[in-house]
């Protein structure tokens, strides 16, 4: 009995989660596509935390004395039609974005996570009950339901909700959209690994259910579990991205690129700038994170890294 | 056969009763109280008294819900609040545009999208493959109003080959709009490209993989013969499945569309009752939509078993 517990200590020994991911992010600078994605991706990363340092003026400070002014040194991207820097507002829209897509993924992974691992391992009827409830869920096209929802949550709240608040819905949405989906590929590994020795063994030991979970089992699920949440990352961008555009996702006068890209459109005769510049960010980004995602889902399917 | 229809006849029917719940809870439930919402905070006791009466509300949640459903699969939608007409006439109008929109992707996409991966199966790593695979991953995994931005403003405005703006007046007939179709059903094209290509491109890998193929090969067959005959015909076959996932890209895809193309269709209409509050036909379109995605995705299905002799006799 002792020797099991040592073997499994053994396993328990792997290096840290920081030089694992030392270890991820060297495998996905070895190919010249996800290298390229994720220098871009950390580089939006840097915008989003230090934004505030880098910008030249506020996202909402209107210089009457500016407006509608063409790129030019003194304000890169030009200004929009009430004088905002575009270029200041660029910036300091990537925390906007990158918190409210990143904290979905995380929290959507984490509920996926937990969800699956108990409706793989436990069966019957819980597990029957939670994956026809996911099925249904999923029934619906993800914008369809992030309309609905949101659309009604605004109906019901009205206009006067803070910036936060429709944060908030969207990051809700997200978490409703993406954990279905990442509790499936979860359980679906859990059911494979369920009945192999060393489980037996765990639950012969006696071992309780959550250390069986998240000790023994979780650590099978985590390569699958890495692609799928590289994946939700660049779908959640996307869709946080067409949220702002529909007028629905983050309200002015925040710095949300899709909404940038929305008010831009209305103006676009006299500020062409205003509606260029967050719709080349924005595609720069998704095209850097689907890059990215391609390489994460390249490093733990190739095995070549043991994580 | 019959069997394996009755039992995804049942499937979808229960896939609607759910989701049907579940639009309920969101639009009805969720809010509080609905008449609240459509009216608007400053409104008169009687109108809202009226109001509750119309909708309904006063009778418990079951009633209500089975009175909606009951009423829906009648053909009685009930009455908008912000056009103060019927809802069925306006988004039977609408579904109409969105089909003649979703049918033209699909005529463009389809052909050009498997032939992509088709031609990237077979060329595996060669510079074609690496062409095809990243540029589909990058410059066509774009949102779609960025991509719909740049074609109008490139085919609409630069050129002038295509109407920029896609707001046809309702009953306009297929011919008529089709111009005012082309940008739109190209954009969607891209956002089903990324996605068919890919998982064509792997459908073809894996069947290369196959013994047969190094049969057909060994057996002095010339190659065009062993690819054309043997593996398109089982590559692409899961390609029908991969356009059943599909629809639900399409579906999200296409609203996007219509609200950068102003293209009146279901999409357009549903931002238009978010943008009035208006409950009852945001409920209403939804529903719609996901009785269409449904529907498609049996279609997909009873192909794909029509085709398949494995699933068809072996059922």
């Amino acid at each position: 009995m002792t020797s099991t517990t040592q073997v499994i200590d053994k396993k328990d020994a792997t290096p840290g989660w920081g030089s694992r991911l030392l270890a991820v992010l060297r495998e996905l600078y070895r190919s010249p596509a996800s290298a390229a994605g994720t220098t871009v991706v950390l580089l939006f990363l840097f915008l989003a935390i230090f934004g505030p340092l880098i910008a030249p003026y506020d996202f909402n400070e209107q210089i009457y004395a500016d407006v509608r002014q063409p790129p030019s040194t003194t304000h890169w991207f030009g200004t929009d039609h009430l004088g905002r820097d575009v270029f200041s507002r660029i910036v300091l829209g990537a925390s906007s974005i990158l918190s409210i897509a990143g904290g979905g993924t995380l929290v959507a992974v984490f509920l996926g996570t937990v969800i699956g691992l108990i409706s793989g391992y436990r069966g019957g009827w819980i597990d029957e009950i939670i994956m026809r409830f996911f099925d249904s869920l999923l029934a619906l096209p993800a914008l369809l339901l992030a309309l609905l929802l949101l659309g009604t949550l605004r109906s019901a709240f009205g206009e006067n909700v803070s910036a936060i608040g429709r944060g908030l819905g969207v990051l809700i949405i997200l978490i409703v959209v993406y954990t279905p989906i990442v509790a499936r590929v979860v359980r679906s590994v859990v059911l494979s690994v369920k009945t192999k020795g060393f489980i037996e063994a765990a639950q012969t030991q006696g071992e309780s259910q959550a250390r069986i979970l998240f000790r023994e089992i979780l650590p099978s699920v985590l390569p699958a579990l890495a692609v799928e949440a590289a994946l939700r990352f660049s779908y959640a961008i996307f869709l946080t991205a067409s949220l702002g555009f529909l007028g629905i996702g983050v309200q002015p006068p925040n710095p949300d690129w899709g909404l940038m890209v929305f008010e831009g459109r209305e103006k676009y005769s006299q500020v062409p700038w205003a509606m260029f510049f967050p719709a080349i960010t924005i595609s720069l980004l998704v095209v850097a994170v689907n890059l990215m995602a391609d390489g994460v889902k390249r490093v733990f399917q190739s095995g070549d890294l043991d994580v | 056969m019959l069997r394996y229809l009755l039992r995804r006849m049942g499937f979808l029917a229960l896939t609607i009763i759910v989701t049907s719940l579940i639009i309920f809870t969101i639009a009805q439930v969720l809010p509080g109280d609905v008449c609240r919402v459509i009216l608007g905070r400053e409104v008169g006791d009687q109108a809202l008294a009226d109001c509750r009466e119309d909708l309904g509300l006063d009778d418990p949640l079951v009633v209500r819900y089975v009175t909606w459903l009951s009423d829906f699969a009648q053909g009685d939608w009930g009455t908008s609040y912000s056009t103060r007409t019927e809802i069925r006439p306006q988004v039977m109008d609408r579904l109409r545009n969105s089909m003649m929109l979703a049918a033209v992707t699909l005529v463009i996409a389809v052909p050009i999208s498997t032939l992509l991966g088709v031609i990237a199966g077979f060329n595996e790593g060669k510079p074609v493959d690496n062409v095809i695979s990243i540029s589909s991953l990058a410059v066509v995994g774009l949102p779609e109003f960025v991509t719909g931005i740049f074609l109008i403003e490139i085919f609409g405005h630069w050129l002038g080959w295509f109407p920029p703006n896609s707001s046809i007046r309702a009953g306009t007939s297929f011919q008529e709009a089709l111009p005012s179709l082309i940008l739109p059903a190209f954009t969607a094209t891209f956002v089903l490209l990324a996605y068919v290509a890919r998982l064509t491109r792997a459908g073809v890998l894996e069947e290369l993989k196959r013994p047969y193929v190094r049969t057909a090969a060994l057996k002095g067959l010339p190659r065009a013969t062993v690819m054309i005959k043997h593996v398109l015909r089982n590559a692409l076959l899961p390609t029908i499945t991969v356009l059943a996932i599909s629809f639900g890209w399409l579906i999200s895809g296409l609203i996007v569309i219509e609200n950068v193309f102003n293209y009146p269709g279901l999409g357009r209409l549903m931002t238009f009752a978010i943008d009035r509050r208006d409950l009852p036909l945001l409920q209403a379109v939804t529903m719609l939509t996901v009785i269409g995605f449904a529907a498609a995705n049996l279609g997909a299905d009873l192909l794909y078993a029509y085709l398949n002799p494995r699933i068809r006799v072996g059922e």
